[in-house]
This record gives structure tokens, sequence and C-alpha cells, in this order.
């Protein structure tokens, strides 16, 4: 199949009256939605589409939440030919001149055609265009979309979408992501969908259920491209609700007998801690075959947790697995746990943080116990390289490098960095880890990129928010990362030098920063720490040095008996 | 009953949400829509509220609308006790 549209075509024709996607939303009927819906939905965004001049090849942003509308603009954009790309949602708590600031941002770089979003959003969106001098030429308001028309595949430029075209853009949060789009082709994401498929040995049996966003390629690819193209049922949940209501998932489980789910690490945690017994009654997760833990760094603890708790429902070990993936090979790089349980070793700690080697312990050392990722899916290659590029024996710890048949064409408008991010045809992913007779162990990051309940937030953005609160001084903050045991993710900290003495004055600091930084970003801080200057480590540009702030702050913490 | 109330929610957002002990939150400042407290709380909150207050908060009501201070969830509270 060369491009996305004929699977479409193939499931239209073979199995129109097919479920393909049940959605579950809070205070909603389960609303069951076949592929000969899917289609006629789509059909009538295609016609909106031309409506509008929207070309094959154009960018598409959509702005939209989990639901009927966002299945229909995406796939309706599919068969037009053109390339969709999902904007994170504006939520109550977003500042909207902020959304706005990196909308503005985002449009700059991509240079998206039409933008489709509600009504109520449109005020918010036009506020961030420039009619007459910036590239969006078109924004359609869902409830003015055609509704459900028959298709004409004939007439859909879709089907004539060669292999390499670019298919979809992905991008992270925040004004660094959204300016580096991750542009993939239709034979990228399908060359993945079946290597990947291959790696957790898909079935006829297979229900997929997800509360995961569609911004991000563990939501977009595993848990709603790959059902949806491939014919295995979805169940799809919002994140909003999940978060309110974590059992709401196991539920969904429970009642489609659900086998396959991807979920960041924080989401085991969650779940072992905050679901209620009595929201468990009668759910019974004996089809569960493979969870798989993703995109951020995981932990034998959560698994182990969730594990514990959820055991007397009929969850079973074997259904634990483990991924590492990333947007740029479009999604998954290796899989562990589907053949064989996940495997863990525990290292010595010293001689990992000293020589850079991961040798298991022996009895009576400090440890660090490490997940096993898995092996490489099919058509991908791992390697480890040295800081010269050199490549790295077994269990010495390196950049992971990455060969496949699914990589990115490139970021969107970016040729700057995707010429970055090769060497002599390996993808360098940032990440540190090793290798054991295949078997990939991530150990660590080589850039300052935080990862919270697996969204992408890089620091910079959230000190450029602090530097907007009265009080506090351009190049004055340093944000950083820390792993918290209890929550299984990375806590956010803030250090800020402030030359306010008062106390009062200093709380209103501190309460000024925390809602700049919530109201401006997809993350809450855990900490803001206000110093007294000098305190922060510059870097001999004069540029904060967050890791070494980071283990200064470490150490205050630790010499007042505090967390950490 | 109120005040005991409005107290405990305070200094549980305080300690635990914001770590920061000390602080006093007054029952009108705004804690979601001013970004004090996000998501990732609100079913802490819930907990807290069901275990110390013995009210259940549906998971549909946990959000901005219902309320936004403490004022408001101390009258949730009361009225469902």
């Amino acid at each position: 199949m060369p491009n996305f549209s004929k699977f479409f075509q193939r499931h239209y024709q073979q199995e129109p009256d097919k479920v393909s996607i049940t959605m579950l939303f809070a205070g909603q009927p389960a609303c069951p939605v076949t592929y000969r819906q899917l289609i006629l939905g789509a059909s009538g965004y295609v016609q909106t589409y031309t409506q509008y001049g929207i070309q094959p090849g154009d960018v598409v942003l959509l702005i939209l939440q989990h639901s009927a509308d966002l299945l229909f603009a995406y796939f309706g954009a599919v068969l037009h030919g053109a390339i969709p790309s999902i904007m994170p949602f504006l939520t109550g708590k977003l500042l909207p001149e902020r959304y706005r600031a990196d909308l503005a941002a985002l449009v700059a770089v991509t240079q998206p055609t039409a933008i489709v979003t509600y009504r109520e959003f449109e005020l918010e969106v036009r506020a961030a265009l420039k009619p007459g001098q910036d590239s969006v030429r078109a924004v359609i308001i869902s409830d003015q979309a055609k509704g459900p028309t028959l298709p004409d595949f004939a007439s859909f430029e879709g089907l004539r979408r060669n292999p390499e075209d670019i298919a979809l853009l992905q991008h992270s949060s925040g004004t660094t992501g959204l300016q580096k789009g991750v542009a993939l082709s239709h034979q990228a994401i399908i060359n993945q969908l079946n290597n990947y498929g291959k790696a957790i040995r898909l079935t006829d049996a297979d229900v997929f259920v997800s509360w995961l966003p569609l911004y991000h390629d563990m939501g977009l690819i595993a848990c709603w491209l790959m059902p949806i193209l491939l014919g295995y049922p979805l169940v799809l949940m919002s994140p909003f609700d999940w978060i309110r209501a974590p059992h709401r998932l196991l539920q969904a489980v429970s009642e489609y007998k659900g086998t396959l789910s991807w979920l960041p690490n924080f989401a085991y945690n969650f779940c072992a801690q905050k679901i209620r017994d009595r929201d468990l009654d009668g759910v019974d997760l004996s089809t569960w075959r493979a969870i798989s833990n993703c995109s951020e760094p995981m932990r034998w603890e959560s698994h182990h947790a969730f594990y514990e708790r959820f055991r007397p429902l009929g969850l079973r070990y074997e259904a634990l697995t483990t991924c590492y993936a990333m947007a740029e090979n479009v999604f998954a790089v290796t899989q562990g746990g589907i053949d064989v349980p996940v495997v863990y070793e525990d290292i010595d700690r010293e001689i990992l943080q000293t020589k850079k080697i991961a040798q298991v312990a022996q009895p009576g050392q400090i440890v660090v116990r490490m997940l096993g990722t898995g092996k490489p899916i099919l058509n991908t290659r791992v390697r480890i390289f040295n800081a010269k590029g050199q490549p790295l024996a077994d269990r010495q710890v390196g950049e992971v490098a990455v060969q496949s048949d699914c990589m990115l064409t490139g970021y969107y408008h970016r040729p700057d960095a995707t010429e970055k991010a090769f060497v002599d045809g390996w993808y360098l992913t940032g990440d540190f880890g090793y290798l054991v007779g295949g078997e990939l162990y991530i150990t660590g990051r080589k850039k300052d990129l935080i990862i919270v309940g697996g969204k992408n937030i890089y620091p910079q953005d959230l000190e450029m928010l602090a530097y907007e609160v009265p009080g506090v001084h351009t190049g004055r903050a340093s944000v950083f990362g820390i792993f918290n045991e209890a929550t299984g993710t990375e806590d956010v900290i803030l250090v800020a030098e402030v030359d306010i003495s008062d106390p009062g004055q200093r709380w209103k600091i501190e309460d000024g920063i925390r809602t700049a930084v919530t109201r401006g970003s997809a993350v809450a801080l855990r900490y803001v720490h206000l110093v007294n200057p000098p305190w922060l480590v510059k870097t001999s540009s004069g540029k904060t040095a967050r890791s070494a702030n980071r283990e200064k702050f470490l150490k205050e913490m630790q010499a007042k008996g505090q967390g950490y | 009953m109120t005040d005991t109330i409005l107290e405990k929610l305070g200094t549980y957002i305080a300690t635990e949400f914001l770590r920061q002990p000390d602080r006093l939150i007054k029952p009108d400042e705004p804690l979601l829509s001013s970004g004090l407290i996000d998501s990732f709380h609100l079913v802490d909150l819930s907990l807290f509220v069901e275990n110390n207050f013995g009210v259940r908060i549906d998971d549909t009501e946990l959000n901005a609308s219902s309320f936004d201070n403490l004022n408001q969830l101390t009258a949730f509270i009361n009225a469902r006790q």
C-alpha cells in the first residue's frame, strides 16, 4: 500500500460495518464509529477542504479535542492529500496570550494553509494570525464543515499521494517543540506499522484501549493510526477524563476486552495509587496482553506497584511490556516483553556513574535497577556511539543511534535541524544507553530536556515564562527535572535568584512564577525555590548551567533533610 | 465547621501540592484558573475530601466550573454533608 488512503478504500469496500473506533467520553454514551461512518465523515471534510481551496500537500492544523470532529477532520485531510497536524488543545488553565504566541510561532515555521477548530476558539486562533501576511488562508469552524457525504474515491487526491510524500507532522509541546515539526512520509509510517505490528504479534483478537493525547507519537501512531489503518478496534478515551478518573481505563479494558495499551511510566504509579477499590467492582483485566511502558524513563518499581495492585483483577505479569520510541522513527525503535518477560538487571551505580560502564553489581553494592526496552524491531538497527562518534561495545554507555526504514523525512522547513540530527546516516537520539546482546537499556539524556508524564518539556521555555514575572530577572532562573519515586516521573524544579528579602513579597514572586509556568506551558512546577544571589552556576558564556544547578539544589535539599 | 474545613484544605494544598507548608491560602484565592493547582492534583484532592469529610466528588465535577477556590469547595462539601 503506497499511501494511507488506500487503506481506507479497502476498509470501505471490504468491511464497512466493522466498528473502527469506540469513543468513550465522560458524561456521554459510548459512541461506536464504523469504517463507513468514518469515511463518510471524512469525505464531508474533503469537500470542505476543497471549497476552501486547500491543495494536496498543504498543511492543515487541527485544534480539536478527542471527538468525531477530530476523527473526520484528520482523515478528511488524509483523503484530500493534505498534511494533518494535531496541535495541543487550549485548556482553561492556559493563558490565551501564551497560546497565541505559541500558535504564531508554529504558523511562522510550519506555514499551514488552514486551521480547523471550534467556534469558541475562533477568536483566539484569529488573534494569532496576520491575514494577508502569513500562510493561513482559512480558519475552518468544525460546525461549518460539510456533514457525512458518500465518498467519491476517484476524486480523492489522497489516493494519488506517492509513498515518499509527507503524510503528517508531529510536534511536541512548548515554544521550542512547536517549532520543530517531525515530517513523516507515507512509506515511513507504513513501514513502522508493519515492523511494529510484527514486533507486538498483532492478531485478530486484539483491541486497543487508549486515553493518550494525539499530538504525541505514542498516542498518534500506536493508538490511532495503527489500529485505524490496519483494521483493529480502538477504544478511545480523552486524556482530560483519564487524569480525573484513572479507573476509566481499567473499566474500558474490562468492558471491551482490551488487549493492548501504551502508557507513560507515571501512569502505572498514578493508577496503582489513586484508584479507589469501589471503582474496580467487577473489573476483569485478564484480556490485557501487552501494556507497553513508553515515552519516559521506565522503572521496575512502577511495573511492580501496578502489578501488585491489579493482580487480583486478573492482570498477568507478562502483560507488562516495554518500548523505546521517538517521533523521528515514527514510533517504536525497540519492544520488550512480548515473547519473553521484560528483562531487568541490577547495575553497579558507582561504576555506571564514574566509568560509564553498565556492570552487573556484586552483592552489597548500591545498584540501579535497569529495565530493558527490548530488542530493535524489524528493519531497525541500534548502535551506541561515544562522543567521538565511534561505536561502543556491549555494556559501554554512550549515545543511542538509530537506523531504520521508518525515519523522518526531516524537521519540517528546518533543514538546519535535520542536518544536525544525522551523522553518517545514523540518527542521534540524544539519549544515553547501552546494549547487551541486542537488548537496549536507556540510562539518561544528553540534552537538558525534561520528560514529565511522557511530555517533553524544554527548560528554556519555562525559564522564559518566569522572566515575565516582576522581581525575576532575565538570565537568573534555572529549570531542571528530578525523578520522583512516588509519582514515577520527573518533578520540575525552578530556582530563581531574587533581590527582595521581604517574605510576603517572596511569596508573591513564587506564586507569580508558579502561575506563569502552569498557565503558559503544559506542566506545573513541583518546586519553586527562591534564592539570594549569587547562587546560580553559570557557564562561561553566561547561560545558566542547568545540570550544575540541579546538583547544587539536590545537595541543599539533602543537607536540609528534605526529599530526593 | 466551615473554618475547620477551610483550614484543613488550605494546609493540605499548601503542604502537598505547593510544598510551602507555611503558605496561607486565602479562601477566595483562585486555585485552578490561576494555575496554582493543576489537573494532576485533582484526583488527590477528591480523595482527600472523601477521606476527611466523607463527601464524594464525582470526576465530572472536578473542574474550575464546580469550584475554583476554597470557599466554593467548602460550600460544596457542606452542602453534601
